[in-house]
């Protein structure tokens, strides 16, 4: 206890010096915990992906459709129990700066039952399905444009051409924090209907199936089977689970994220520098109390546990203001992201992990910061240390 | 050995500097009796403080053998020393060695941080110490609020707050002016007549040296 109002008193010595190393390391735990949590909300689509859900896509690439009539065989399939699907839209709303959010013509009828952590009311779900050009928006989607239900709005096709009308008749919510709350459905049968007159030979195709299986840990024979069927097809399919169907997308950013996690690690590097020079330059200045201490009888435990307590502590207050000033950085991040925002990462939260990192980050550079110092005030010689006085 | 409080028996210390050996003190034996207050005079560079330190126990002698307060510390190990240090011996610094973030009562309570005494004592004992030496107003000071004479004060009452038998003061006087160096000499005088303190002192100063019961000269690392 005595050593720790030592420890208290030796923190104030130098209190611009404190300050200062305390302001450092918070910087860079806040730089650190916003990097993370970039990076966590790049995932945060896995985290919402469904183990008992598949994804069958064109085996060329997403750009590719597959015919509707996919859907009867697949379902067959054993161990299927439900399919639905989607077609990419694409549609410019105001502008092209307003238009980044996903955008899907959907099986209307089974959607809502294939995502259940869509939540929608059912009254909502009705007035939904009711309506050949009615669209469901996420929460999130909705405060950003002020959509409210009823309300009517028009897009722009960019790879199906024309105005389109829709009418805001659901909003849902999302059951987790990691749903994507930012997504606009509406009948795939309306986009259907529009290409038959206008581009015949696009009509009946879909992007995508989505299918539900009874038993995930058959997820990888029930894919097989998916993709066997369509062998040789004019369209061969490739099936995958929704995790790898999101992961597949995450790696087109791989480099971004490599560089992303190259960063944080250089900002570890930079705080342990900046705590490491400060605790070398503080046993540096106090070896001769060093000295005078261990002729007294303090032993190379009390010597250590000054060093160390002292960068831990500074370790822990600079973590302590970085995780709290990751809080205020992650706003104003979103901020300046803007209307991107919702579409990039649709769950952008400063996670419990994140801070339980950034702690541990704290605690660790405190104490490797304090290793050199403590062995070099454990090692010196009494003799050598009272030279250095005055 | 005989009952001597210090003993020293053929010791000899050197140090290495560019691999070649450099000779500091050669075949010293000494006696120092209980109650004894021995000044070690000499010119610089003679061994005087490196001979106090191995009495001190904070360094080591190459040969010889080292026995103070009935303990052969040549032979003990770096945290055993350590210990035997914090309950036999008392220092006493040219520069005093205050910790500059410390009062003067804490400082003077640093000692007793390494005792079992509970906060309460380990406070009582400070401040029967700095009462000794006469600081008993200046305890809430920090070292900067004092002078000299007086830092060197709150390094005495830190040296007897553990009540050791032995005390060691390296030119305990060197950085005083005239009147400050008298009064610490007092001290020292009253710490070894009334409180019964074995002292071993080194000096430059003859006035200094005076007060000693005993002076012994070392001349390139001998006794003379």
């Amino acid at each position: 206890m005595e050593l720790l109002r030592l420890i208290f008193k030796n923190l104030t010595r130098h209190k611009l010096r404190s300050a200062l190393t305390v302001l450092g390391i918070a910087v860079a735990i806040s730089a650190f915990g916003l990097i993370r949590t970039v990076i966590g909300a790049w995932y945060s689509g896995i985290e919402a992906s469904a183990p008992n859900r598949l994804i069958a896509r064109n085996a060329v690439s997403l750009g590719f459709s597959l015919p509707l009539s996919y859907k009867e065989s697949i379902r067959s399939v054993p161990g299927v129990s439900e399919v639905t699907y989607a077609h990419w839209f694409g549609g410019i709303y105001i502008d092209e700066k307003h238009s980044q959010f996903p955008q899907f013509a959907v099986g209307a009828g089974d959607w809502f039952d294939l995502f259940p952590e869509f939540l929608i009311p059912l009254d909502q779900k009705s007035a939904f399905l009711r309506e050949r050009n009615a669209a469901v928006v996420g929460v999130k989607l909705a405060e950003r444009f002020g959509w409210k239900i009823g309300d009517a709005i028009r897009m722009r096709g960019m790879i199906f051409q024309g105005e389109w009308d829709f009418v805001i008749r659901g909003i849902y919510r999302g059951a987790q924090k990691s749903t994507d709350e930012t997504q606009f459905v509406f009948h795939w049968e309306y986009l259907d209907e529009r290409l038959r007159e206008t581009e015949p030979w696009r009509a009946g195709h879909v992007g995508w199936f989505v299918v539900k299986i009874a038993d995930p840990s058959q997820a990888g024979a029930i894919a097989q089977e998916i993709d066997q069927r369509f062998k040789n097809s004019i369209a061969e399919t490739l099936t995958e689970t929704e995790k790898a169907f999101v992961l597949g997308f995450i790696s087109m950013s791989d480099a971004i994220l490599v560089a992303l996690r190259i960063i944080s690690m250089v900002v570890i590097g930079v705080i342990l520098l900046v705590l490491s020079n400060t605790m070398a330059m503080t046993a540096r200045e106090r070896l001769s109390e060093y000295a005078v201490l261990k002729t007294l009888g303090f032993e190379a435990r009390h010597l250590i546990g000054l060093i160390t307590g002292e960068s831990l502590l500074i370790g822990l207050l600079g973590g302590i203001v970085g995780i709290g000033a990751t809080f205020p950085a992650a706003r104003l991040f979103e901020d300046a992201m803007g209307e991107a925002m919702g579409a990039i990462f649709p769950a952008f939260e400063v996670a419990f992990t994140t801070q339980v990192a950034c702690g541990l980050m704290a605690i660790g550079v405190g104490l490797a910061a304090a290793a050199f110092p403590a062995w070099r005030a454990v090692h010196i010689r009494i003799v050598e240390g009272l030279r250095r006085v005055g | 050995m005989s009952d001597a409080l210090i003993e020293l028996k053929e010791v000899y210390k050197s140090y290495y500097r560019n691999s070649m050996e450099i000779p500091v003190l050669q075949n010293i034996s000494l006696a120092v009796p209980e109650g004894e207050f021995l000044a070690l005079m000499g010119p610089s560079g003679s061994g005087k403080t490196t001979l106090l330190n191995l009495i001190a126990g904070i360094d080591r002698p190459s040969r010889g053998r080292v026995r103070v307060a009935g303990t052969e510390i040549h032979s003990l190990g770096e945290s055993d020393l350590a210990r035997w240090r914090s309950r036999n011996v008392g220092f006493i610094f040219q520069l005093y060695n205050l910790l500059p973030v410390l009062t003067a009562l804490e400082n003077v309570e640093l000692p007793l941080f390494l005792t079992p005494l509970t906060k309460r004592e380990r406070r009582e004992h400070a401040e029967m110490a700095l009462q000794v030496v006469g600081l008993a107003d200046r305890m809430k000071h920090l070292p900067k609020q004092l002078s000299g004479g007086q830092e060197q004060r709150v390094a005495i009452a830190r040296a007897i707050v553990t009540d050791p038998p032995l005390l060691v003061a390296d030119e305990p006087t060197g950085d005083l002016d005239k009147t400050s160096a008298l009064e610490i000499l007092d001290l020292l005088g009253r710490l070894n007549g009334e409180f019964s303190k074995t002292i071993v002192m080194v000096t430059h100063d003859p006035r200094a040296a005076e007060r000693a019961h005993t002076i012994r000269q070392l001349d390139k690392g001998e006794l003379v």
